[in-house]
């Protein structure tokens, strides 16, 4: 474990900019935003909207790995309330549909929460049950069909806006919010970052460590499922075999370039999210560039490298020798 | 000693920073060949940091480094070792659950055709143990066997590893009294060979007992370096604590007390296999001591009194009503505090900062709803830094870069802060300088002059002696000797726990 002074992002926000000034250079309308039908377009709302749902994913994310644990069945869980959704979404009110979409979210999160609290389990083997029993249960669910619907209630939380702003945008930016509130505005922060420093300290000084474990693998769960509300809405339909497929990695990735190590301890919500916008700026800046799609995955490798890099206290430390040795 | 003895270890003005506090300032070191020189300070002097730069763990700002007149410069534990320069730490850096053998040959055993030969390293292993008086099987894994041994294991295979210098970075702080002895005849046997040792120690008595030189660091500077025989102790003493010390060898305050009642009681109170069940009542303004050697169940005892282990036998009550005490949190809500004898693993987050650290306990009884503004937080950490004197006085550094006596005052501040009406201090002097030492018994007289009701875990009887108004003897994981008033004598405590079967040496379970 290393010690850090506390961070400010810098390499993140700098990692972003040079990404998206890049974006600019292979695409000069990049920048460009327009506002037609109430609702803002251009690359950059692009990235917004496509990012969204790995930002959401990553609030749920940065608390689990901050508590030293990982998540990998919020892909499974996002197909899973994508097909309930969708399922339900001609033949029942909208609050039915969201309360039963994000219940199942809720209920695989505290199914999580308990293999790893109550019994103990380590969360990459308890959380991969999830993963891959996950996406079968979706295809139950769907018969093994694509689902589609055309309730307007639930499409609007792909193709509706809010201020302008399209609703993934919006349905993030209000999950940020409501994450920092709950876990900046209350102890729950300061709990989470001591269990994930030292469990055993934090459980002698009174943490109810087993309590936030719980709630925080249900928040992820709950996370995971509005994630696949959305990419749900955004398609009119759910794919079980496709949706939410390999987001858990970008999940853990957008966190781990947000500076949280995987090892525990300090978080950084906001940073997580920054995390997700530099995973996306990069897909699109691929797509834009007209670059093979299969480039992406190189490309994304080598920019989390660098952040990583940038992030890395010995890479720090032998920065600080070269710069010493010259005069 | 001859004069002019060669200079096997030579340091010239070690400086280090960190984050802008200076933890070495131009510090010089000499270490002769076939000496034994003890490294000394308070606190937060420099030893940790200085043992640290000179093996290369953390890197120095400024200085230079010569082992018998070449200059080196390790840039981690392991250029070191291969340099000649070994380190054995408190914490013993060996791997638990592989054998003795393994871990003496870890890296560099025997093979024939790439295979390990299993029999060769146990014979070699038996070989290199018996030249420190160890016969065991070195087949068995290590942490099977006492931390004493698992000392002399990690000595053994430093020595092995062609050691010129040998660093001991307090190995007596959990040894009982005949394993210290043991541990310094293989310390003058290796200093005969030529071997150089520096040796921590927070014991006095220890460093007169064995040492040949001593050297002094106070505030990251070098306080002074002379022979034992030129220094004696009242001079020692002061030139750790550049003042004099006046207090830490006062006597125990006669205490007179009306009997009040109890504020938390335990009849037959025990776990099968832990403890056996035992009768306990901590009243306000009272300080139990528990005394007995190592693995005798103090510790076991401090920790089912605070739920961090479930008692299957007996009942509880505070304040004469009956409690569950099933987990810290329940204790925590009754107004308990605990805290216990392993700093950096049950006791610190290293990584949160000195003020996340104050006010852990205090926020987890309050809730994770009721979170204290960071203004309350920030007051609360200023508090206890200057009641305590925690150094530096920064409440925003990472707590892990505090030296072990300022991690030990802020943890009693992390309990402080919730005012409790028990506070449970399992080796509260553990690891720690005379001056902080004095500080913490002062604390525990004053915490106790205020009504709350203190349990004590020492291994050191002279300490107990002077603060405790009882004392509970434990052997073999049983409580069997409860002393009060005029019988709180250092022998009297030994007399009890020496009672029978005394001699035996107790095997950490």
């Amino acid at each position: 474990m290393t010690l850090r002074l506390p961070r400010i992002g810098t390499s993140q926000i700098i990692a972003l900019a040079a990404i998206l000034a890049i974006n600019w250079t292979v695409s000069p309308q990049f920048f460009d935003i327009r506002f037609q039908d109430g609702r803002l377009f251009g690359s950059l709302i692009d990235v917004l909207n496509r990012g969204a749902p790995v930002a959401i994913l990553s609030l749920g994310m940065v608390l689990v790995i901050a508590m030293r644990g990982i998540d990998l069945s919020v892909g499974a869980v996002m197909a899973i309330a994508g097909a309930i959704a969708a399922s339900l979404a001609d033949s029942h009110p909208l609050p039915v549909v969201l309360a039963a979409a994000l219940g199942a979210g809720l209920a695989c999160g505290l199914w999580n929460g308990f293999l790893v609290a109550v019994l103990g389990i380590q969360p990459i083997v308890a959380t991969l049950i999830l993963m891959v029993a996950g996406r079968g249960i979706a295809q139950l669910i769907t018969e093994g069909r694509i689902v589609t619907f055309t309730a307007p209630g639930l499409s609007w939380f792909g193709g509706g806006s809010v201020l302008g702003l399209p609703a993934p945008v919006a349905i993030a930016l209000a999950m940020l919010a409501l994450t920092l509130l709950v876990v900046r505005g209350t102890a729950l922060g300061l709990m989470i970052e001591a269990t994930g420093g030292n469990a055993r300290a934090s459980a002698l000084a009174g943490v109810g460590t087993r309590a936030i474990t719980l709630a925080v693998y249900a928040w992820s769960g709950l996370c995971a499922a509005l994630a696949g509300i959305v990419a749900a809405a955004d398609i009119l339909g759910a794919d079980a075999n496709n949706a939410g497929l390999w987001l858990e990695l970008d999940a853990i990735l957008a966190v781990v370039i947000g500076g949280t190590s995987l090892f525990g301890g300090r978080f950084s919500v906001v940073l997580a999210v920054v995390g997700a916008l530099i995973i996306q700026a990069m897909n699109t800046g691929i797509l834009l560039s007209g670059f093979p799609p299969e480039m992406n995955l190189v490309v994304k490798a080598v920019v989390v490298l660098a952040v990583l890099l940038a992030q890395s206290p010995r890479l720090a430390g032998l920065g600080l020798l070269l710069r010493r040795k010259r005069p | 000693m001859t004069p002019n003895d060669t200079h096997l270890l030579e340091l010239r003005g070690f400086t280090k920073s960190f984050a802008g506090f200076p933890a070495l300032n131009g510090v010089d070191f000499t270490l002769r060949a076939g000496e034994i020189h003890a490294l000394l300070g308070e606190n937060g002097a420099g030893k940790s940091t200085l043992i640290k730069t000179m093996t290369g763990v953390v890197a120095r700002d400024a200085g230079t480094l010569t082992l018998a007149g070449e200059a080196i410069a390790p840039r981690s534990a392991e250029e070191a070792t291969r340099a000649g320069i070994a380190t054995v730490y408190q914490e013993v850096n060996l791997v638990p659950n592989l054998s003795v053998a393994q871990n003496l040959f870890l890296g560099r055993q025997p093979t024939r055709f790439g295979l390990v030969r299993e029999r060769e390293m146990r014979r070699r292993a038996r070989e290199l143990l018996a030249g420190f008086n160890l016969d065991i099987d070195v087949a068995a894994p290590l942490e099977s066997y006492s931390v004493a041994v698992q000392h002399m294991v990690a000595i053994a295979r430093a020595i092995d590893l062609s050691a010129r210098v040998l660093i001991l970075d307090e190995p007596t702080a959990s040894l009982d009294a005949h394993e210290v002895e043991n541990l310094f005849a293989v310390m003058r046997a290796l200093a005969a060979r030529g071997i150089g040792i520096v040796f921590v120690t927070h014991f006095l008595d220890q460093v007169y007992a064995v040492c040949d030189r001593i050297t002094v660091l106070r505030n990251g500077r070098l306080a002074g370096s002379a022979t034992t025989a030129e220094l004696p102790r009242l001079e020692l003493v002061r030139l750790m604590l550049g003042r004099e010390l006046s207090e830490a060898t006062a006597t125990r305050a006669p205490v007179d007390r009306a009997e009040a009642a109890p504020v938390a009681a335990f009849t037959g109170f025990g776990k099968a296999g832990y403890v056996a069940p035992f009768d306990l009542a901590l009243r306000p303004g009272h300080v139990v001591g528990l005394a007995g050697l190592l693995g005798s169940g103090r510790t076991e005892t401090a920790r089912l009194v605070f739920g961090a282990e479930r008692a299957d036998c007996g009942t509880a009550t505070v304040a004469g009503a009956p409690v569950g005490l099933a987990a810290p949190r329940e204790a925590l809500a009754l107004g308990f505090g605990y805290c216990p004898e392993e700093r950096k693993t049950e006791g610190i987050v290293a990584e949160l900062t000195v003020r996340e650290n104050i006010v852990l306990a205090l926020q987890a009884r309050r809730g994770v709803l009721k979170p204290l503004s960071r203004r309350e937080q920030d007051e609360i950490a200023r508090r206890f830094i200057r009641l305590l004197d925690i150094r530096p006085p920064d409440p925003e550094r990472p707590i892990g870069l505090l030296s072990g006596g300022n991690q030990q005052k802020a943890l009693l501040a992390r309990w402080l802060a919730t005012d409790p009406r028990v506070l449970i201090l399992d080796e509260p002097t553990r690891g720690i300088d005379v001056g902080a030492h004095a500080e913490i018994i002062r604390l525990i007289r004053a915490l106790c002059a205020e009504g709350m009701a203190l349990l004590v875990v020492s291994s050191e009887l002279e300490e107990i002696v002077t603060y405790a108004d009882e004392v509970i003897v434990l052997r073999d994981r049983a409580h069997v000797a409860r002393l009060t008033g005029e019988a709180i004598t250092v022998p009297g405590i030994l007399a009890a726990i020496a009672d029978e079967g005394a001699g035996a040496a107790p095997r950490a379970a």
